[in-house]
């Protein structure tokens, strides 16, 4: 099997754009995660009025989501559907508009929110104007997936375009929908739901934000990548059909797990613990469909750090979408809500799954579109290796500290009197803000790595095509160094 | 069989995607539009009501210093809840609320019940420096709030969305917002002198009196309806 990548069959240009602006971001996404953790830990790092953790958290957690995970997303969409349709994108212009509107969008979103202008709601914090011009960078990326779609030369559609296709179009509804406001002014509105409705919307968005931002896509990333990678077929096309149908149904439905013993309704609650106890299932569909595509090629992740990538990340993926069932159960959830156990949770799935598929995907792209190998194969396996370290040592003392906070909490002395104030529980929990902090440090510094190499291979490559190479196999990892 | 039909299905993407849509719509219309309808599921809390000006303008600033990224405003029915904060949350607290800020972690404690439990001289030094009060506590310090004359510029303009909303506030209270803010500012000014506090014309009028000012409102409502159950002789919950 070759392939031939070039600009007059395909745009790869927008997706070299797209997977160059991700790295950056994600850069840029997970120093500030880093200085905010330090916030934690040394309080006097906090600088007012502009750089304090209240400010800096929202940017962080934008920037990460959806700078450097929607950028690879856009990118490996972008890649997937052209190849999967064997059609160009409908519009060169849309598709360079696509990535400059999203670009300029985060750099507005993150001076916006230095400078205070928040909704408040988490995922949803960037003011009017800006949900606008989300919206119609979001409508470009539908109009060039979709209009793909429809230029399609290929007659059935493969499993990574059901997941992309639903992400564009939940992704759509729930964003409108959570963000309906009415401006007071420039940058300042109030929403249109009050309390509880909006506590209920506002987690019927953040749950699926998780489910079709750091789910789906990704997902979509690994059936198109992984099987790619290993040079096998997905293991099961009728696991997929399973998994996606049910896993598209039963997220939307999980939402109020944020909400338990809140003043949300019981009944709203109780579906919500039902439908995520449920979710398990189809979760640990995709897993397996995804490691048992590696059948007969295991031998090659002992070699392979793009391999690799995508089989630890498969791992978290389960060990996350396990974890997060249980902690809706309300009995586990009454212990683990408001802790740092939750931050555990969602840095498992988001750095385990969500970034190190990210970066395998990365890994995977960067030497096509600039037609060369990989400048250096070992520093990726290092990368790896940095990466699942600092995964551990953030993830660890966060699940340490979630349940200490739980338990001191909740303590209480034989005659039925709080044993902890909040501030022994403060105390109690700095230490492993420390760990955590360089758990992420080393994090970072294996993006930085990452960044490192693929500024080299983009030196030894070139955006055009070579006269002299014939057409290049799609053969994997080629070595370098 | 079932499998060979979604072939067909894979093949003709429009009614894929929209089987799609249709997929990740049912969840949402089940769980959020029936609360808005059912009988009972919001309590109105007597004696609630709505965001003074600068009650208003103070919540708009512990928006948009993300103090609810840290704080919760979500007491659960738990023993050693109702213990450390005070009465469980209601639904029929946040009617004024928009957006509602029950948050997600507990940084720092939760403050649904924070309203009425230090006085504003604790609050005045705590903003200056937490660690002034608590030296373990890791808030940072909002001092900078304290150099920052309140702007009322958009007060009014603020009421009169909110009544476009549904908040009953009158055409007197729209157009006497600023006023009435300043009035509301003045006899905290006030509290802070008479507890020993030495103020500046700008700290008097600053950004961190707003707040002191929507803190206090925090479980209000809960508290007044707790004390007349008692005078009634009803028993507390």
């Amino acid at each position: 099997m070759t392939e031939r990548i070039d600009d007059e069959t395909y745009d790869m240009a927008v997706v070299r754009g797209f997977a160059l602006s991700a790295l950056i971001w994600g850069i840029v996404g997970m120093a500030v995660g880093l200085v905010i953790a330090l916030q934690l830990a040394w309080p006097e790092l906090n600088v007012g009025p502009y750089f304090h953790f209240g400010r800096l958290r929202p940017v962080h957690t934008n920037v990460v989501i959806f700078g450097f995970t929607l950028g690879v997303v856009f990118a490996g969409s972008y890649y997937a559907v052209q190849r999967l349709c064997r059609a160009r994108l409908p519009s060169d212009f849309l598709a360079r508009l696509h990535l400059w509107l999203w670009n300029l969008t985060l750099v507005a979103a993150g001076v916006t929110l230095v400078l205070g202008h928040t909704t408040s709601k988490e995922y949803a914090e960037l003011e009017w104007p800006l949900d606008i011009a989300v919206v119609v960078m979001w409508v470009i990326y539908g109009v060039n997936f979709f209009g793909t779609i429809a230029r399609r030369r290929e007659r059935g559609l493969y499993a990574s375009l059901w997941f992309f296709g639903a992400t564009v179009l939940t992704i759509a509804m729930l964003y409108i929908f959570n963000n309906l406001e009415r401006p007071v002014s420039f940058l300042k509105s109030y929403s249109i739901y009050a309390g509880m409705h909006d506590a209920n919307i506002q987690w019927w968005y953040g749950h699926n934000a998780v489910g079709f931002v750091l789910t789906t896509p990704i997902l979509g990333l690994m059936y198109y990548f992984l099987p790619r990678q290993a040079e096998r077929p997905i293991y099961s096309h009728r696991l997929s059909i399973v998994h996606f149908w049910s896993l598209i149904f039963v997220y939307i439905w999980a939402g109020p797990h944020h909400l338990l013993f809140s003043p949300l309704p019981d009944w709203t609650q109780s579906l919500g613990t039902a439908f995520s106890i449920m979710l398990l299932l189809p979760s640990w569909g995709g897993m397996l469909n995804g490691l048992l595509t590696l059948r007969g090629a295991w031998h090659r992740v002992g070699t392979d750090p793009i391999l690799k990538m995508f089989v630890v990340g498969l791992t978290f993926y389960g060990m996350s979408t396990f974890e997060g069932p249980m902690m809706s159960l309300k009995t586990v959830n009454a212990l683990s809500h408001f802790t740092n156990w939750t931050i555990a949770h969602v840095h498992a799935g988001a750095l385990g799954w969500v970034a190190l598929t990210c970066f395998a995907t990365l890994y995977y792209l960067v030497p096509r579109l600039w037609h060369t190998t990989l400048w250096s194969v070992r520093l990726a396996e290092t990368h790896f290796w940095v990466a699942t370290l600092g995964i551990v040592l953030y993830v660890t003392p966060m699940w340490i500290s979630g349940v200490t906070q739980g338990l001191m909490w909740r303590a209480v002395n034989p005659d039925g009197s709080l044993t902890y104030t909040f501030a022994d529980s403060v105390a109690a929990i700095h230490v492993y803000d420390v760990i955590r902090a360089g758990g992420g440090a080393i994090f970072l510094s294996g993006a930085v790595l990452m960044f490192w190499n693929v500024i080299q291979t983009i030196r030894q490559g070139s955006s055009e095509v070579p006269e002299a190479e014939p057409a290049r196999g799609a053969s994997a990892p080629a070595g370098g160094h | 069989m079932a499998f060979e039909r979604h072939r067909k299905l894979e093949a003709n993407a429009i009614l894929l995607f929209t089987l799609t849509m249709l997929t990740v719509t049912v969840g949402g219309l089940v769980l959020l539009i029936p609360p808005h309808f059912l009988a009972g599921t919001i309590e109105p809390i007597a004696g609630l009501t709505p965001y003074s000006p600068l009650e208003l303008e103070g919540r708009d600033i512990y928006i948009r210093e993300g103090c609810n990224v840290c704080h919760s405003q979500e007491v659960r029915p738990f023993k050693s809840e109702t213990d450390r904060y005070g009465r469980y949350s209601l639904a029929g607290e946040g009617v004024y609320d928009r957006p509602f800020l029950w948050g997600s972690r507990r940084t720092g404690p939760d403050l649904a019940r924070v309203g009425g439990k230090y006085p504003a001289s604790w609050h005045w030094l705590h903003f200056h420096n937490p660690r002034d009060i608590e030296p373990r506590s890791n808030m940072p310090a909002f001092a900078f709030l304290a150099e920052r004359e309140l702007d009322l510029s958009e007060t009014s303009r603020k009421l009169e969305v909110l009544r476009s909303l549904g908040h009953p506030y009158t055409d007197a209270d729209i157009a006497g917002a600023e006023a009435s803010a300043r009035a509301q500012a003045a006899s905290i000014a006030a509290a802070l002198r008479a507890a020993g506090v030495a103020l500046s014309p700008v700290e008097e009028r600053s950004e961190t009196i707003a707040v002191i000012a929507y803190l206090e409102t925090l479980g209000r409502a809960v508290r007044a309806e707790a004390a007349q159950t008692v005078q009634l002789g009803g028993g507390a919950q």
